[in-house]
C-alpha cells in the first residue's frame, strides 16, 4: 500500500517492542461481539492509475461550467482565478499544516489570516473581519445569532430579497434555537417595506445586497430605521466582487457585514468548500464568533501574529462560547487572500466593471428576444428574466442546447407564484459569442 | 565541529549569530505585509477596459475607495511563498497534535478535485448536467455507511462542529416529533469532551450536564445511568474518547441510554483508529459525524476546511437535513426541499463540501477494505510503540494500558522540574518538530496527546521517539535553559499572546505620519 510506510518485519517489531503477541492485543478493548473481521463489501485496494481512471469517469457525467456559455450565479460564481493562486495555495507549508496553535512555527498562516482580515475589513468597510467561516450561509446564520446576543432579543427580521438558501438556513438555526424569525415573501423588485416589519423585539434585519434577484439596495434607510428601534442590520451579499462596484455594508451603517468569498479565488466546486466572510464593528468584537489573528511582539521585540480573544471561542468557554465552529475554511481564506492581492484596488475595480459591462450587454440581448422581460431598473452582474414559458422547463431546454441559462427562481421558490422567472448572472468569463449563443437558444425555446 | 571543521552543532552558530541589516537569518526571511509592499495602483490581473456602455447601478455605485493594496504577479509569488517558509506542515515532518489527525495528504487526490467535471460544477446547475457530481456523493455516502453499519447519511455538514450541529439537530427534531421537545432539554456530555460538544449543545438550546470520566478515563455505565433523567435527550460521548481510549462499556452506554428514552451521539473525531475493526452501527450509535479532514484525508489547509458528513440510525434517518441524493430509475436526483417530511430542513447553502467529497472518496479507493483497516492497524500500532518506548520517562496517566490512535501522557513526571508542558513543547520545536496537542483533555494535568498516524516511517518514530526521550533526559539533568528560552531557532520566539488580547490589533491600519 503505497500510503503506509511500515512493513511487515517493522510491525513485528514494534508489536515486541509493546510487548503484544498480535495488534489484536492492541484493540482488545473493543467488546469480542462487536469485532469485525473486514470491510467485506468494499473493493481492495487501487492502484493511483486505477482510483484516476474510475474518478475520471465520473467527472466525465457531469457538464463542466467552462465547456459551454455558461450563465449562472445565485450564490457561487465562475471566474477567471489567476494561475498562481492554485499554486500558491498547493504549497505544502500551506496545504498540510492545520489551525496555528504554536504561533512560533505558523506565522505564515497567521500573517495571511492578519492580511485576509484586513482585506475583509477594508472590503466590507467595516472595523473589523473574522478569519473565516464555513460559507456566506452560515456566516449569516451566525450573525444572527449574534445579533441576538448584543441585542438580548430574540427575533430577526429575513428580507424578501435574501437568498432562499441563506433564509433557510437562519429559519432552521433560529427554530433550534427557539427563537424566531419573520421571512418577508419573495422581493423580485425590491419594492418592500422592511421598516414596517421591525418592531421593538426585533433584534436584526438581514437585508442582502445586491439581493438575490440581483438589484443593489440602499440599507442606509433600513439600518437607521432598525436602530431606531434597538436592532441591527445585518448586510449579506453573495458575490464579494460586487463590492468593488456598489456600496459597501460599513458605508450604509451596517451592524455586521456576512458575505459569500467563493467569488474571488475558489472554484466552483459544486458548492463547496467555500468561505464565510464575516466582518462587525470593533465595539462588538467579543460577541464575534470564529477565529481572530491579532498582531504582537515576540520575546525578542519582532512583530508577529497570533490566534487572540480566543476566550469567546469552544475549546476555553465549552457551552458558553459565542460559536461552535473550530476547523473554518483557512485554505479558501487563503485562496481569496491572494486572488484580492493580485486585483488590488485597480484590479478589484476592474474587474467588477468587467462584470457589470457583460451583464448589461447580457441583458440588453435577452430582452431583445420576443417575450423576454427584465425585472431590475439596476443590477450589478445578475439580474431576473421573465418569460412567457416556465423557466424551470426553459432552463432544462436551454441545457439540451449546451446553454447553461441561469437558475429557474422555482428551483429554490417553488409555490412562491414565480414559476415564470430565472436568475441570471455574467462574469468576466463570459464572451460575446456566448451571449449571442445564448440570446439565439433563447429565441429557439421561446 | 566535524572532519572538514565546520560547525555541526547549534548552540555554537547560535552563540555567533550576530544581528543583520534586513533581519533576516539567510532563508529565514522577514515579510512585510501587503498592505506595507502594495500599491493601490498596481495589479497583478490583466483586464481589458470594456467598451463604453451605459452603467445599470444607478446611485448604488460605489465612490469610496476601497483601499486594497495590490502586488504584481512575481511580487505576489515571492510574497507568499516568503510567508510559507515560516509555517511547519506535515510534508516537512512528522506532525503529532493528538485529535487532529494530520495524516499524509496524498498528492492523487489534489489532482482529481481539480478535474474540471468537479471543481468547474455549479451547485444549481440543472440536475440532468451535475449526475457525476450526484454519483460521488452517493458513492462516498455508501461507503460511509458500510464502514459505520449505520443506515442513512447526513452529507451537507462543512466540518466536525457543523456534523456535531447537525446530529443533535436531527435528535433535536426527532425528540420534538415524539411530543418532548419541551421535556427533554439536557445534553450528557464527559468532562474529557472536545469543548465543540458542550458548544453545540448549547448553541441549540439545551443545557449540558456533566459526566465524570472514571479513574480508568472511561466513562461507566453507573455514571450514565446516575445522570439519566427523563429531561435528558441525548448524550455526546467521543469514541475512541479523546484520551485516545476505546470506552470499553460502549455498548451497557447505549443500553442504558435508549432505555431511557435518550439518543447516542457519537463524536466521531476519532474514527480512523477504527475503520475496519468494528462499526459504530453495531455498538449503539444513533448520530455520528465523520471528520473527512481526519479519518480520509483532506488536507487541513492551516485551519481548514473540513467535512463533517453525519452517520445514522434508521431511528434517526427520517430527520436528516436537505438536500441529499435518490436514485431513482435511470438517473440521480436531488431533493432539495424539507416540506411535506420530517426532515429538519437546510443548514447551509447548497449540497455540502463536494471538493472534500471527492478527495476523500479518492482516499478510500486507493485504500480499499484492506488498506482502511491497515491504516487504523498502522495509526493504532505507532501510537502504542510511542507509548511504550516513553512511559518509563514520562508519565502516563492510565498506566500500562493499550491506546488506541493517540498517546496520551500528563505532567506529573514534570513534578519539581520547574518546567511545563508548554516548556517541553516549545522546546521539541528547536527539535525541529511541531508539537503534540497540550493541555487537552482538560481532565489530565498538562496533558500531552501524541498522535502520530499510520503515516510515520519506522525510522520517523524512532528518531522522534529519541529526541522526546534526550529532552525528557534533559529535564531531569536540571536544564532547565533548554526549555524556558525555547524555542530561539524557530522564526519567532515565544509570543506576548497577553498583549495580544489586552490591546487587539485586528487589522492593518495606516500609521499616523511621522
Amino acid at each position: 500500500m503505497r500510503y503506509l510506510p511500515l512493513d511487515a518485519s517493522e510491525r513485528e517489531a514494534m508489536l515486541t517492542r509493546i510487548g503484544v503477541p498480535d495488534i489484536d492485543a492492541l484493540f482488545a478493548d473493543i467488546p469480542a461481539d462487536k469485532r469485525i473481521g473486514g470491510l467485506l463489501d468494499m473493493p481492495l485496494a487501487m492502484s493511483e492509475l486505477a482510483v484516476e481512471r474510475a474518478m475520471t469517469a465520473m467527472a466525465d457525467r457531469s457538464v463542466a461550467a467552462g465547456s459551454v456559455p455558461f450563465f449562472l450565479g445565485a450564490g457561487a460564481y465562475r471566474r477567471h482565478i489567476p494561475a498562481s493562486v492554485d499554486h500558491l495555495i498547493q504549497r505544502s507549508e500551506f496545504l498540510t499544516s492545520y489551525t496555528p496553535y504554536q504561533p512560533e512555527i505558523a506565522q505564515g498562516t497567521l500573517q495571511v489570516l492578519f492580511e485576509f482580515q484586513s482585506q475583509v475589513a477594508a472590503l466590507t468597510g467595516m472595523e473589523v473581519a473574522n478569519a473565516s467561516m464555513y460559507d456566506g450561509s452560515t456566516a449569516c446564520g451566525e450573525a444572527m445569532l449574534m445579533a441576538h446576543r448584543l441585542t438580548k432579543r430574540r427575533k430577526a427580521v429575513l428580507s424578501g430579497g435574501l437568498h432562499p438558501h441563506y433564509a433557510d438556513v437562519a429559519a432552521t438555526l433560529a427554530h433550534m434555537a427557539d427563537e424566531k424569525t419573520t421571512r418577508l415573501p419573495p422581493d423580485v423588485v425590491a419594492s418592500e417595506d422592511i421598516a414596517a416589519a421591525i418592531d421593538d423585539e426585533t433584534s436584526c434585519v438581514i437585508v442582502q445586497s445586491p439581493d438575490f434577484f440581483g438589484n443593489p439596495r440602499d440599507l442606509a434607510p433600513i439600518a437607521a430605521a432598525a436602530h431606531a428601534r434597538g436592532a441591527l442590520l445585518i448586510a449579506v451579499f453573495t458575490d464579494p466582487v460586487a463590492l468593488g462596484a456598489v456600496r459597501s455594508p460599513g458605508e450604509m451603517d451596517a451592524d455586521i457585514a456576512v458575505g459569500e468569498g467563493q467569488g474571488l479565488g475558489n472554484a466552483l466546486n459544486f458548492g463547496g468548500p467555500y468561505l464565510g466572510l464575516f466582518a462587525t464593528r470593533m465595539k462588538n468584537v467579543r460577541q464575534m464568533p470564529g477565529r481572530l489573528a491579532g498582531e504582537t511582539v515576540d520575546a525578542d521585540g519582532r512583530r508577529s501574529f497570533v490566534l487572540t480573544l480566543s476566550t469567546r471561542e469552544q475549546h476555553i468557554r465549552r457551552e458558553k462560547a459565542t460559536s461552535n465552529i473550530c476547523t473554518n475554511s483557512g485554505l479558501c481564506a487563503l485562496a481569496f487572500s491572494i486572488h484580492l492581492t493580485l486585483l488590488g484596488e485597480r484590479g478589484l475595480r476592474r474587474l467588477a466593471q468587467v462584470n457589470h459591462a457583460n451583464a448589461v450587454q447580457l441583458a440588453d440581448r435577452l430582452s431583445a428576444v420576443r417575450g423576454v422581460e427584465i425585472r431590475n431598473t439596476h443590477f450589478f452582474n445578475e439580474f431576473t428574466m421573465r418569460t412567457p414559458r416556465p423557466s424551470a422547463d426553459l432552463i432544462e431546454a436551454l441545457a439540451r442546447r449546451d446553454v447553461i441559462g441561469g437558475l429557474p427562481v422555482s428551483r429554490l421558490l417553488p409555490g412562491a407564484g414565480l414559476d415564470d422567472c430565472a436568475i441570471v448572472s455574467s462574469t468576466e468569463v463570459n464572451t460575446d459569442d456566448d451571449r449571442a449563443a445564448y440570446a439565439k437558444a433563447l429565441s429557439e425555446c421561446l | 565541529m566535524n572532519k572538514q571543521g565546520r560547525p555541526t552543532r547549534p548552540e555554537e552558530v547560535a552563540a555567533k549569530a550576530r544581528a543583520t541589516f534586513t533581519g533576516n537569518r539567510a532563508l529565514d526571511i522577514e515579510e512585510a505585509l501587503i498592505f506595507e509592499t502594495g500599491r493601490f495602483d498596481a495589479t497583478g490581473v490583466d483586464l481589458d477596459e470594456p467598451a463604453p456602455f451605459q452603467s445599470r447601478l444607478g446611485a448604488h455605485a460605489r465612490q469610496a475607495a476601497l483601499e486594497l493594496p495590490g502586488l504584481t504577479e512575481p511580487e505576489a509569488v515571492r510574497h507568499y511563498v516568503r510567508l510559507s517558509r515560516n509555517n511547519y506542515s506535515i510534508d516537512a515532518g512528522i506532525y503529532p497534535l493528538g485529535s487532529c489527525t494530520m495524516k499524509h495528504n496524498p498528492r492523487l487526490n489534489e489532482k482529481i478535485a481539480r478535474l474540471p467535471g468537479f471543481a468547474d460544477v455549479h451547485p444549481l446547475q440543472p440536475v440532468s448536467t451535475a449526475q457525476g457530481a450526484l454519483a460521488v456523493i452517493e458513492a462516498l455516502a455508501k461507503a460511509l455507511m458500510t464502514m459505520t453499519g449505520m443506515s442513512a447519511v447526513a452529507m451537507p455538514p462543512k466540518a466536525g462542529a457543523h456534523g456535531e450541529l447537525c446530529g443533535m439537530m436531527t435528535i433535536k427534531a426527532a425528540i420534538e416529533a415524539r411530543g418532548e421537545g419541551e421535556t427533554r432539554r439536557v445534553v450528557l456530555v464527559p468532562d474529557s469532551a472536545h469543548g465543540t460538544n458542550p458548544a453545540t449543545a448549547a448553541l441549540i438550546g439545551f443545557s449540558v450536564r456533566a459526566v465524570p470520566a472514571g479513574e480508568d478515563g472511561n466513562v461507566s455505565v453507573e455514571a450514565v445511568k446516575s445522570a439519566l433523567a427523563p429531561d435528558v435527550a441525548a448524550i455526546m460521548l467521543t469514541n475512541p474518547n479523546t484520551c485516545g481510549l476505546f470506552e470499553r462499556k460502549i455498548a451497557g452506554i447505549a443500553e442504558a441510554l435508549h432505555e431511557a428514552g435518550a439518543y447516542f451521539y457519537c463524536d466521531g473525531a476519532n474514527f480512523n483508529a477504527i475503520v475496519g475493526k468494528t462499526r459504530p452501527g453495531d455498538l449503539g450509535v444513533d448520530a455520528m459525524h465523520i471528520n473527512l479532514h481526519k479519518t480520509f484525508s483532506t488536507p487541513h489547509g492551516g485551519g481548514g476546511p473540513g467535512a463533517g458528513p453525519v452517520v445514522l440510525s434508521s431511528r434517526l434517518a427520517p430527520y436528516a437535513p436537505v438536500p441529499f441524493v435518490r436514485p431513482d430509475r435511470d438517473a440521480l436526483s436531488l431533493v432539495e426541499h424539507a416540506e411535506g417530511s420530517a426532515s429538519f430542513g437546510r443548514m447551509s447553502a447548497f449540497h455540502g463540501q463536494m471538493g472534500m467529497f471527492v478527495r476523500a472518496l479518492s482516499f478510500i479507493l486507493s485504500h480499499g477494505a484492506d488498506g482502511l483497516r491497515q491504516a487504523s492497524e498502522d495509526a493504532v500500532l505507532s501510537a502504542n510503540y510511542m507509548r511504550a518506548c516513553l512511559s518509563d520517562v514520562m508519565s502516563a496517566p492510565f498506566g500500562d494500558r493499550a491506546c488506541m490512535h493517540e498517546a496520551l501522557f500528563d505532567d506529573r513526571w514534570l513534578k519539581d522540574s520547574g518546567l511545563t508542558t508548554l516548556d517541553f513543547a516549545k522546546a521539541m520545536i528547536d527539535e525541529g518538530y511541531h508539537p503534540m496537542t497540550v493541555y487537552f483533555p482538560l481532565i489530565v494535568h498538562g496533558a500531552m496527546l501524541i498522535e502520530p498516524t499510520e503515516s510515520e516511517s519506522k525510522a520517523s518514530l524512532d528518531l522522534f521517539i529519541m529526541t522526546l526521550r534526550d529532552l525528557a533526559f534533559a529535564v531531569k539533568a536540571g536544564d532547565r535553559e533548554r526549555f524556558l528560552s525555547a524555542p530561539v531557532f524557530a522564526p519567532r520566539r515565544r509570543l506576548d499572546e497577553t498583549r495580544a488580547a489586552r490591546q487587539p490589533v485586528l487589522r492593518w491600519t495606516r500609521p499616523p505620519p511621522a
